[in-house]
């Protein structure tokens, strides 16, 4: 309410956007996007997003406009996340932790030659500036994706590891995998978003509107 | 020497833990040389920044499912 009052003539001259219902229903979908991509359950993201709205609109006073409402909000549903993930505890199986990596040794090893070098077809080139290419809307639609193409799990732990914040340490605790376990499930998701990406960014470079 | 996929594993590690001093020589040396290995580690901290920047709420320009652009 005082949100409301803040939007009036004669308030502060620098009064905050305003955290309305409306404003908040309007961030849903990317929202639950969010949420779904890393809970991998439409209830359990709906749920969070919720809880998510409904703690803003109370605390819709001490929102202070230093950052955009959309970055506030989020902020509020990640630690709504970081609270489900560590109630729930040890959620992912190490076994599907193994199988994930199966095939990816494979590729891996490819990528490199016999003496621990750069196949010329692998060896990285340089990407575009990033802060350009995130201003493109086709750019997420391609992060989206190769987020989802990752096995479930070692998206589970990057996402908790890049997007929550969560230090290695904490993660490998919750889900009861030894440091370098850890790490090596942290590689091997960035190896795999990295060529998700360069492909896609590839195309957007090609494709730019 | 450390070889290129030591040290992609090592560029990875950087975005865990501070890397201590024999390894960040080791890094620096190597990456001195090596041009693929170089472009690797700016798009690990590239990868960083986007996936921060969406945790921040950054794909507010990501359309609906139902996007009518193409």
């Amino acid at each position: 309410m005082s949100s409301v009052t803040a939007a009036l003539p004669g308030a502060a001259p620098h009064a905050a956007p305003e955290i309305s219902a409306e404003a908040l229903i309007a961030l849903r979908t990317d929202m639950l996007r969010f949420a779904q991509l890393q809970l991998r359950n439409r209830e359990t993201a709906e749920d969070m997003v919720q809880e998510a709205i409904e703690s803003a609109l109370r605390n819709a006073s001490s929102f202070s406009g230093n950052s955009s409402r959309k970055t506030w909000v989020f902020a509020i549903l990640k630690n709504r996340i970081i609270d489900h993930l560590r109630q729930a505890g040890r959620t992912v199986p190490m076994s599907s932790l193994v199988e994930d990596g199966e095939d990816w040794q494979e590729r891996l090893e490819a990528m490199f030659n016999e003496r621990g070098h750069w196949r010329d077809s692998a060896r990285p080139t340089a990407w575009p500036n990033p802060e350009q290419s995130m201003q493109n809307k086709q750019f997420w639609v391609v992060f989206e994706a190769c987020l989802d193409h990752l096995p479930a799990n070692t998206a589970r732990v990057f996402m908790m590891r890049e997007f929550l914040g969560l230090e290695a340490e904490e993660i490998c605790a919750q889900l009861g995998l030894t440091t370098s376990n850890c790490h090596v499930i942290l590689h091997r998701a960035r190896l795999k978003l990295r060529g998700c990406l360069g492909n896609g960014w590839a195309h957007i470079g090609d494709a730019q509107c | 020497m450390l070889n290129c996929k030591e040290v992609t594993q090592l560029c990875s590690q950087e975005m865990e833990r501070p890397l201590r001093l024999g390894e960040r020589f080791s890094l620096a040396t190597h990456l001195m040389m090596c041009n693929g290995c170089t472009n690797f580690r700016r798009q690990m901290k590239a990868l960083r920044l986007v996936a921060q920047s969406y945790a921040a709420g950054g794909a507010a320009v990501a359309p609906p499912p139902d996007d009518r652009s193409q």
